[in-house]
């Protein structure tokens, strides 16, 4: 008897061959579904939506009184101001230290973080992992959901809180966005998603090697906040860059200095998203990194498409949706070669 | 010949050094109750989840319900039910949303999954609380959940592991009442794991000791525990009769010396093959028989028996 006949013998005497299975929906979206309804009923949804909701009212509030003050005075002769209604979202005015965009930067992380510690491991303290996986689905069915999930909540709440601020800025401010002031905001939404997408797969990371939730939440607040620092006070990447290459008198050594700066900033979600922030919602900004002042200087001030902005910014946006991506497969795979029963 | 339910041949699963399942081998007949028995981390629940392509054999041959759970173990996943040791649902949801989770899980339909649903709720007596959250449950009701939940998907192989334990005896009385019903009235397979031998044997057809990973002995409970007694059976008996009287009368049969138990009890053994003769070799002596039992065949002793045996080699 071959090992071939042997195979047959063990598996075929069975009650019914293999059948051709009629399409099915796929697992991940069963998963990803029940995941969704579970967070838009969670406390954390309502906590997370009222604190967005609250914070990004009033700093448009601030933003719209302050253009409101500004806008009068500029000549109309001149064109105005082009994309006036994205200033809403990126001015920062008093009482408030940040704009809505920087607010969005500095929320992301605990909010990819609040829709992920807990997502695997949960279902470990609960008991509930043998039970899902020994159903017909695929074992990263799980995982995927789970993640997608957690980016479409993340997403309903962005685009929910950003919609309601954009209708009260209307209401304040008395100007409707343009086509292409939508368009804008659409693209920073998504790139904005991207950029918590990478908070949220770090905390299923942390969810997957740790068997507590709490362990997990604590683990990724606390690279969070010593990443921080790091982008928050650019003080710290000034000081590693002097140290790498020490400013000098010529341009060469300022130009260099100021290029390791950029590059210990770059490593971090929150400095590149800041960047492709400033590209998508201000159309005159036509370019990123280090500038000398003869190029500031001799740049021609014009508006960019979308498409253009879009081009300004693409490197950000792929680091950002690679960051995510990279982040995500180390958790799969960890996810994957693990034993059911840990 | 009845057809096959689960094959398993050398089946083998090691962690680095430590072999947790030893070269197995079994073969479960359609609608038969399998038993398999052993003390904790005697590689069971292992077992089981190589059985269900959770977990990847080292070595050895699977084959449940005509596929191979670790090349087709979706196909696996659809005929087999499987609860888990120490079952565990969603605490925030109800008995309702947890079973409708699943249902969903096995691509039922709304109709099909709501109805499923109902008549398992009622068959495992949970009707009346189907709508409370699980998380105010004691542990025998989530363990009659989780019954119902592996039997969402309306599976012709059952895999049931420690489905009594932690649990009141009133609460394993009725889940062995479960199990029974399922075997014999919708004739599933079902492969039940316990540590709680007593309870198995009286519901199991045949049973398989686990000790250390292996497979010690195989077979009908009543079997296993002939050929641990070496060929005899034990028996109590009550009589009318004196000593020397029962002496001679059971000498024709090879009878082991008599154990006075007091009163007028007695304990001695027979050769299994002449068990049945027993009875009537008392009443053609004219003893009166008040009672008579067989002992010792339980499977606590036989179990007992194998374990000592196994430990006790070098």
């Amino acid at each position: 008897m071959t090992a071939a006949d042997a195979t047959t013998d063990i598996t075929d005497s069975a009650q019914q061959p293999p059948v051709a299975r009629r399409r099915r929906t796929a697992g991940w979206r069963i998963v990803a579904r029940k995941e969704m309804a579970d967070h838009v009923l969670s406390a954390r949804f309502g906590i997370l939506i009222l604190i967005l909701g609250l914070i990004g009212a009033a700093s448009v509030y601030a933003a719209a009184s302050a253009l409101r003050d500004a806008v009068p005075s500029l000549d109309p002769a001149l064109g105005g101001v082009p994309a006036l209604f994205l200033r809403l979202f990126t001015v920062q005015a008093d009482p408030l230290p940040f704009s809505f965009v920087q607010f969005v930067a500095f929320i992301g992380p605990p909010l990819g973080i609040a829709f992920g510690f807990d997502s695997i491991n949960g279902e470990r303290s609960q008991s509930t992992l043998p039970r899902l996986v020994s159903q017909p689905i695929h074992r990263d069915d799980v995982i995927n959901g789970k993640y997608a999930a957690g980016l479409g909540v993340i997403a309903i709440m962005l685009t929910v809180v950003m919609a309601l601020v954009a209708g009260y800025g209307i209401l304040r401010l008395g100007i409707v966005p343009s086509a292409g002031e939508v368009a804008r905001m659409v693209v920073w939404l998504v790139v904005a998603v991207a950029y918590i997408g990478v908070w949220l797969a770090f905390a299923i990371l942390c969810s997957v090697s740790t068997r507590r939730a709490a362990t997990a939440a604590l683990l990724a607040f606390a690279l969070w906040l010593v990443v921080i620092p790091w982008l928050f006070f650019s003080t710290f990447a000034g000081i590693a860059a002097d140290a790498v290459s020490p400013t000098g008198t010529t341009q060469e050594e300022q130009l260099s200095n100021a290029k390791t700066e950029l590059a210990l900033l770059r490593l971090s979600p929150y400095y590149v998203f800041q960047e492709s922030t400033a590209v998508l919602l201000d159309p005159e900004v036509g370019a990123l990194g280090v500038l000398t002042p003869e190029q500031v200087d001799r740049a021609l001030l014009s508006e960019l498409s979308l498409t253009d902005s879009i081009l300004v910014a693409w490197p950000q946006i792929t680091a950002l949706l690679a960051a995510t991506v990279v982040v995500f497969a180390v958790s799969y795979v960890v996810f994957m070669r693990q034993e059911i029963r840990a | 010949m009845a057809k096959r339910a689960i094959r398993a041949q050398g089946l083998t699963k090691t962690y680095g050094t430590a072999t947790v399942v030893d070269h197995i081998d079994l073969d479960i007949k359609q609608g038969e109750i399998f038993g398999l028995l052993g003390p904790n981390g005697a590689g069971k629940t292992t077992t089981i989840l190589m059985l269900l392509g959770l977990t990847e054999p080292t070595s050895g041959r699977v084959g449940v319900a005509g596929f191979d759970p670790n090349r087709d173990a979706i196909a696996v996943r659809e005929t087999v039910g499987y609860l888990p040791d120490n079952v565990g649902f969603y605490d925030d949801l109800t008995a309702r949303e947890n079973l409708s989770y699943t249902a969903r899980l096995n691509r039922l339909d709304r109709a099909t999954g709501t109805e499923r649903m109902t008549d398992l709720l009622d068959h495992v007596g949970l009707a009346e609380v189907a709508d409370q959250r699980v998380g105010t449950y004691s542990r025998g009701m989530r363990q009659r959940l989780g019954i119902a939940d592996a039997l969402m998907k309306n599976p012709s192989i059952v895999v049931l592991d420690e489905p009594t334990a932690a649990i009141d005896p009133e609460g394993a009385a009725e889940i062995q009442r479960l199990i029974l019903s399922l075997a014999h009235r919708q004739s599933m397979t079902v492969l039940v794991s316990s540590h709680l031998l007593h309870q198995m044997q009286l519901i199991c057809d045949r049973v398989a000791i686990f000790v250390a990973g292996r497979i010690v002995a195989q077979g009908r409970p009543s079997d296993l525990a002939v050929e641990t007694s070496q060929g005899r059976v034990a028996l109590e008996l009550d009589a009318d009769v004196a000593d020397g009287a029962l002496a001679a009368a059971l000498a024709p049969l090879q009878a082991s010396e008599l154990e006075a138990e007091g009163g007028q009890r007695w304990r001695f053994s027979v050769p299994a093959n002449r068990d049945d003769d027993v009875t009537t070799t008392l009443v053609a002596a004219g003893i009166k028989v008040r009672q008579l039992r067989r002992i010792g065949d339980d499977l606590d002793e036989v179990y007992r028996r194998y374990f000592e045996s196994t430990r006790s080699r070098p």
